[in-house]
């Protein structure tokens, strides 16, 4: 949505691979058992996703479900939709025990796009990236660099990393720093 | 005099000159040189001067066990010091001066010191400045100082303008070393079908192979390598690098690698360094040998080289380091030496083999190119000063004072072959003493292990002790397969080539030439090179009761400089275990410590540099605070306006002047920064009632109530307003530093404790942002943006509301930290500024005005409301601050309850909160102590109290502050004394800490 | 640098994702506990060469606390369990018993 004020003002740049700062994504954090019944069909009614198993991603167009911990899926739709959506998820829980908060404004969401991508990330993640270890379909919580990320690749040359909003100048430029055209590793790609 | 021969040199491109400069001076070299390459031939022998005693020194290595060939390179804001120069590859413009000498390298008042070596032993400094005890800071230190450290510093002004970057990588098996036991032991593994990073000190592969000869698989070396090598790349399991140096070896497979990606080419754009974290399964530790010296008076003469790097020199870089070079040695391998020196057409007046009988095929092949071998020989003395003059021939078992002279210009010194341990050793690899060797190898049965418990380095190659080419190579393919089996791969690997090289005799251990060199001799043998510690000086250590090989080093400072004792550490361990009378395995060996060579900061420091230091946190408004002249205070990371001045206006009048603006009419605070966890479930109240203090459980949905939170030490940790949201749902503020710290503490109670509770927690700090609109005209300000109803009956004083103000979706919250009329109002982080500046535009009328966290300090403490880390400092408990109404007396438990009621905490005489008015108005030193009568019984000052918080309030125009204090509330209207940080004293008078509005009229309106 | 597996999300993560919590299975002792059960709740820790009990949080990951039991001298780690137990799980004690015959940690051998 444009008229969605994003701490960078939609903020891009172009090096090893293209980063760019996605406009407003609707988020919406569930905690609640993932195994229950009640709130897998909750999911699956007010985002049209199942949810999706450990380190896992479910994507059906705009909405997604990323499992985050065993008690925590992050939840994705249109911007416009998150009120309505908690709302929506709320009434499905039915008085399961689950907690389904807004936070679309309390994060921002970076795009990677390039071939590169991998090794940028792995330039501040200590997490294995090569294709055997992580691909499309995966989600990864971690650090990067000096701050709690997450991130997940939508096929082999998208990358999309999730950071609170107050360090999105900082996700920015510690990833562009990393996308610098003369630094390619050539470690995952020769 | 060094010069460039006609032929030889397979590392350089006579082609392409470079041109550098050394000392200022206008040099070329060839493109391929290092250095120490490109200076030798130049004729530049004279490279660096010691560290102690200011010797000439000369190169004596072709490699990173360099101790003596130390320089600056480049200037101002490059400047590096302590740079090799066996290391440094040259580049068109660089930039080399020498260290440790003043005037000039040539001419060095500082080597005085050498005539005064005899004053100079072992532990000189520690038997020097002791006494008399006044001297230590006025006369001893600036001494100690000025002649302390190496190189020169970088200038305080200079900006490192270069960048570097870390770079996370896993792999099976990771090789260290691609010499020709590195790049088999790759090959094996990745046949194997593991995965394989193959690293490499140098930008060379095939180690020193090529230059010692053999042929492998009937092949000459060098084609052996390129092909071993180009087999490699291809394959899509192996990532080789060179450049690339094995620093560290660490815990769980973990290395660090350390890439030099630009040193050699400074005007390539990218990284200079980058820092590999690497995590291995397996690691195979393939780092070579290193030569060592022997110990003869004068052999560190700039001249005096180790016979493998005079090799080097000649046929790496096509360098004659001498017309005329004398070898001495006690193995086979300084003979490959000298037949590189005859067959490049210079002389050998004498190979000097230290054993009785000699050696084998080697010396049989020197004998037959008609050099002349003197068996049972040894150097009594090397004559020179700044370049070598002759050698003093004498027996081996003699103590050399008979003695023939040989005149030459150059030595080629061999004391037989150190495996490389330090990387096997880093983390815990255990060694065992090779007598044949008279060297230390990996003990394979106590390898260093990893989180399973098992083994995870595999030494291989002369690393592992092995000498000969052949044996390296079935060495490191079984180190290879054993690694990549080891990782679960079950491919098999070929067979190891075969490899002819000459069957070498057996050394003979010297560690003194001759073996009863008198003290004038062994007081000139060095052992550590840039040090300056000779044999003498370890067995002085051994005399003076320094038995312990860790003691000796440190008291000798043998080992402990910049090339961490590569060259030096075997001769010193013999020579102590000699003058102890023990064995040398039983003295043992100090520690090795990565990293292997030194790695720059900026390596270190990766990505985290200038704007990208650290993160700062920006709330939503960050960018209309900075735009408007905000004085920036750090919380955390968080960046928050301490003030917002104006145009001429100092920070201090800034201050004051926002306080009565909002005392006065309006103020507006961007509060986004506290913490706002949501707590849900059918357990919540309970939950809370076990963090706060306070009973929570009780508090009536829309309602809102202070609470105080302490740990299980009964100190208080935080605090922060609670709104209850509804039955099951709660909202907890934190404060600024406490939103993560807190939300953690939660999660850890539910986690680990009372994981059958049901209550859920979400910290949704950054979804909104917050904004206070402070004082008597604040509601005005709402009601005219509109929206909803904010009237005292519709929202009183500790009620919050949800709704909309100016179209903006808000939760509006009617607390106070000011004592004003204040609201505070959560709104979608994103719709933040747009609300911001609404407010702002719609309370032109009451002149409203921004404030930073100053303003927000000071009126809190003219309402004497406390501020976590101020009034507490990990030592305070509630009851100390008089918060006992914020302690619930109901509840049976809380988190802290119980310490709360441990003898100390209980005890009348604990310090606490009052308010301080000092008796001419004026402000109270932060921190400042309150002065009791007498001392204590260290003699130091007596106390009954400490400031915690201390302003200038412009609302009462006279200092305030609050402490704690001995007693405090029982001593209204009392006068006590505090220190002024200095001699001064101020006098204040102890009061209620409350200053203003004591009865709440004015936030209750 | 350690590596721990964390037993909720399955990561292998290296030290920089965790965050240390000291000792593993302590009692709470509360209002009501004599003195000397709440100092030593408080303050009195194992510090054994050899295995130990430990917490851990996997604090730049999934957030969950979980506990490894490990050799403080080699630095093996035998195994890493969810912490809502008061104890350590008895395959992983077995475990330990045949690695580390005769270890000794609080009542447990």
């Amino acid at each position: 949505m444009s008229d969605v004020h994003l701490a960078l003002g939609g903020a891009s740049f172009d090096g090893l691979v293209k980063i760019t700062e996605l406009p407003g994504q609707g988020m919406v954090t569930l905690r609640g058992d993932l195994a229950d019944k009640t709130i897998v069909q909750a999911v699956q009614h007010a985002f049209g996703v199942a949810l999706p198993g450990v380190r896992e991603t479910a994507f059906d167009g705009e909405n997604g479900a990323l499992w985050m911990s065993p008690d925590e899926a992050l939840l994705l739709c249109p911007y416009a939709e998150a009120e309505d959506r908690v709302s929506a998820l709320t009434g499905h829980l039915q008085g399961a025990h689950a907690l389904a908060v807004n936070v679309s404004d309390a994060r921002s969401v970076f795009e990677l796009k390039g071939r590169m991508l991998r090794e940028v990330i792995a330039k501040l993640a200590p997490v294995d990236m090569s294709p055997d270890a992580f691909g499309p379909g995966m989600v990864r919580r971690t650090r990067m660099a000096q701050v709690a990320a997450a991130f997940w690749m939508d096929d082999a040359s998208t990358a999309r990393v999730v950071c609170f909003r107050s360090v999105a100048g900082y996700m920015f430029d510690i990833l562009s720093n990393a996308a610098e055209e003369a630094s390619a590793v050539n470690y995952f790609v020769r | 005099m060094s010069t460039r021969l006609p032929t030889q040199g397979r590392l350089i491109n006579r082609d392409r000159d470079v041109a550098f400069t050394f000392n200022g001076t206008r040099l070329t070299g060839h493109d391929g040189d290092t250095l120490a390459s490109a200076l030798l031939a130049n004729g530049q022998t004279l490279m660096g001067r010691s560290f102690k005693y200011h010797r000439p020194r000369g190169v004596v290595a072709s490699g990173s066990e360099e101790p003596n060939a130390l320089v600056n390179l480049g200037e101002g804001d490059t400047l590096e010091p302590n740079q090799r120069a066996t290391t440094t590859e040259i580049f068109h413009g660089l930039k080399a001066t020498s260290q440790n000498h003043w005037p000039s390298l040539d001419y060095d008042i500082g080597a005085v010191n050498t005539l005064l070596a005899r004053f100079l032993p072992a532990g000189f400094y520690y038997k020097m400045f002791i006494h008399p005890r006044p001297f230590w800071k006025y006369v001893y230190e600036p001494f100690i100082r000025k002649s302390a450290g190496l190189g020169k510093a970088p200038a305080a002004e200079a900006r490192d303008p270069d960048r570097y970057e870390h770079f996370y990588a896993f792999t099976d098996v990771l090789v260290i070393g691609g010499g020709v036991a590195g790049l088999q032991a790759a090959l094996s593994a990745a046949q194997s079908g593991a995965k394989v990073l193959l690293l490499e000190q140098t930008p060379h592969w095939g180690g020193r192979t090529p230059v010692d000869g053999g042929t492998i698989d009937g092949k000459d070396a060098e084609t052996w390598i390129a092909e071993t090598v180009a087999a490699l790349d291809a394959m899509p399991n192996v990532t080789l690098r060179s450049r690339t140096v094995g620093a560290g070896v660490y815990d769980h497979g973990y290395v660090l690698g350390y890439e030099r990606l630009t040193d050699h080419a400074p005007e390539d754009r990218g990284p200079r360094h980058r820092l590999w974290r690497i995590r291995a399964a397996q690691v195979i530790t393939a780092t070579g040998a290193i030569e060592r010296p022997l110990s003869f008076a004068g052999n560190d003469i700039p001249g005096v080289m180790l016979a493998a790097a005079m090799r080097d020199y000649v046929v790496n870089y096509a360098i004659n380091p001498g017309d005329r070079t004398v070898i001495v040695t006690n193995n086979d391998d300084a003979y490959r030496t000298a037949i590189a020196l005859h067959e490049a057409g210079l002389k050998v007046p004498a190979i000097l083999d230290a054993r009785p009988n000699g050696g084998g095929a080697l010396m049989e092949e020197a004998k037959a190119l008609g050099l002349t071998v003197k068996t049972g020989a040894a150097i009594a003395k090397v004559k020179g000063h700044k370049a070598v003059h002759s050698v003093l021939v004498t027996q081996q078992d003699s103590d050399g004072s008979e003695t023939t002279e040989i005149f030459c210009d150059a030595v080629a010194m061999s004391g037989g072959w150190s495996p490389v341990v330090h990387l096997w050793s880093h983390c815990g690899g255990k060694l065992t003493w090779d007598a044949t060797q008279a060297a230390f190898r990996p003990d394979h049965d106590k390898a260093p292990t990893s989180h399973d418990g098992q083994p995870f380095v595999i030494p291989a190659g002369s690393a592992d002790g092995e000498m000969n080419l052949s044996a390296i190579l079935q060495n490191a393919a079984k180190a290879g397969q054993t690694a990549a089996t080891r990782t679960g791969a079950d491919k098999s690997s070929d067979a190891a080539p075969t490899a002819e090289a000459p069957d070498e005799a057996p050394l003979a251990p010297v560690w003194m030439m001759p073996a009863n060199a008198p003290l004038k001799l062994r007081a000139k043998a060095w052992l550590d090179y840039q040090n300056d510690v000779k044999v003498s000086d370890v067995q002085l250590a051994a005399q003076e009761g320094f038995e312990s090989v860790e003691h000796t080093k440190r008291y000798t400072t043998l080992g402990m400089a910049t090339d961490q004792g590569k060259l030096s550490n075997i001769n010193g361990l013999a020579t102590l275990a000699n003058a102890l009378g023990e064995d040398i395995p039983q003295v043992g060996t100090t520690t090795f410590r990565p990293p292997y060579t030194p790695i720059s900061m900026g390596a270190i420091a990766g990505e985290a540099r200038g704007d990208i230091f650290q993160p700062i946190r920006k709330t939503p408004m960050h960018d209309w605070h900075d735009a408007n002249g905000a004085h920036w205070e750090p919380v955390g990371h968080w960046r928050r306006p301490y003030a917002f001045p104006r145009k001429g206006e100092s920070v201090k009048d800034a201050v004051n002047r926002e306080v009565l603006a909002t005392r006065n009419s309006l103020g507006l605070l961007d509060a986004s920064t506290l913490g706002k966890i949501i707590v849900k479930g059918p357990d919540a109240g309970r939950f809370l009632d076990m963090l706060y203090t306070n009973m929570m459980s009780t508090l009536k949905p829309g309602n809102c109530r202070y609470g105080l939170m302490c740990t299980e030490n009964g100190f208080l940790a935080d605090d922060g307003v609670v709104a209850r949201i509804d039955e099951d749902t709660f909202l907890c503020h934190t404060t600024t530093g406490g939103a993560d710290r807190i939300h953690a503490h939660m999660e850890e109670w539910l986690q680990t404790e009372w994981w059958d509770w049901k209550v859920w927690t979400v910290n949704a700090t950054e979804q909104f942002a917050q904004v206070a609109v402070v004082g008597p005209n604040a509601r005005n300000l709402l009601e005219k943006l509109g929206g909803m109803d904010v009237s005292k009956d519709a929202l009183g004083f500790m009620e919050w509301k949800d709704g909309d103000l100016a179209g903006v979706p808000a939760r509006v919250y009617r607390i106070s930290f000011s004592g004003e009329l204040s609201y505070e109002i959560a709104v979608p982080a994103n719709l933040g500024r747009a609300f911001w500046d609404k407010l702002l535009e719609a309370g032109k009328e009451w002149d409203i005005t921004p404030y930073g966290t100053e303003a927000l300090h000071i009126m809190r403490a003219e309402k004497g409301f406390i501020m976590i880390g101020d009034e507490t400092d990990g030592t305070v408990i509630p009851q100390d601050l008089g918060l006992d109404w914020a302690i619930s007396k109901k509840k049976d438990d809380y988190i802290g309850k119980r310490a709360q009621a441990r003898s100390h905490m209980t005890d009348p005489d604990r310090w606490k909160l009052v308010g301080l008015e000092t008796l001419d108005g004026s402000v109270l030193k932060d921190g400042a102590y309150a002065i009791a009568g007498g001392t204590n019984a260290n003699g130091q000052t007596n106390t009954e109290g400490r400031v915690t918080s201390t302003y200038y309030s412009p609302t009462l125009q006279k200092g305030i502050a609050m402490g704690l204090v001995l007693n405090g509330p029982d001593r209204m209207g009392e006068v006590i004394t505090f220190t002024d940080g200095g001699d001064d004293t101020k006098t204040a008078r102890i009061v209620s800490p409350v200053f203003y509005d004591p009865d709440g009229e004015k936030q209750n309106v | 640098m350690l590596l721990l597996t964390c037993p909720y999300c399955g990561v292998d993560a290296e030290e920089t994702e965790l965050h240390a919590g000291g000792e593993a299975h302590l009692k709470r002792f509360g209002p009501g506990a004599s003195d000397e059960d709440f100092t030593a709740y408080l303050f009195h820790r194992e510090n054994p060469k050899g295995v130990h009990f430990e917490r851990w949080r996997h604090a730049n990951g999934c957030g969950k606390w979980f506990h490894a039991a490990r050799c403080t001298n080699t630095l093996e780690v035998f195994g890493t369990y969810k912490a809502q137990t008061t104890e350590p799980p008895k395959d992983l004690l077995d475990t330990i018993r045949a690695k580390r015959p005769g270890f000794r940690w609080r009542d447990l051998a």
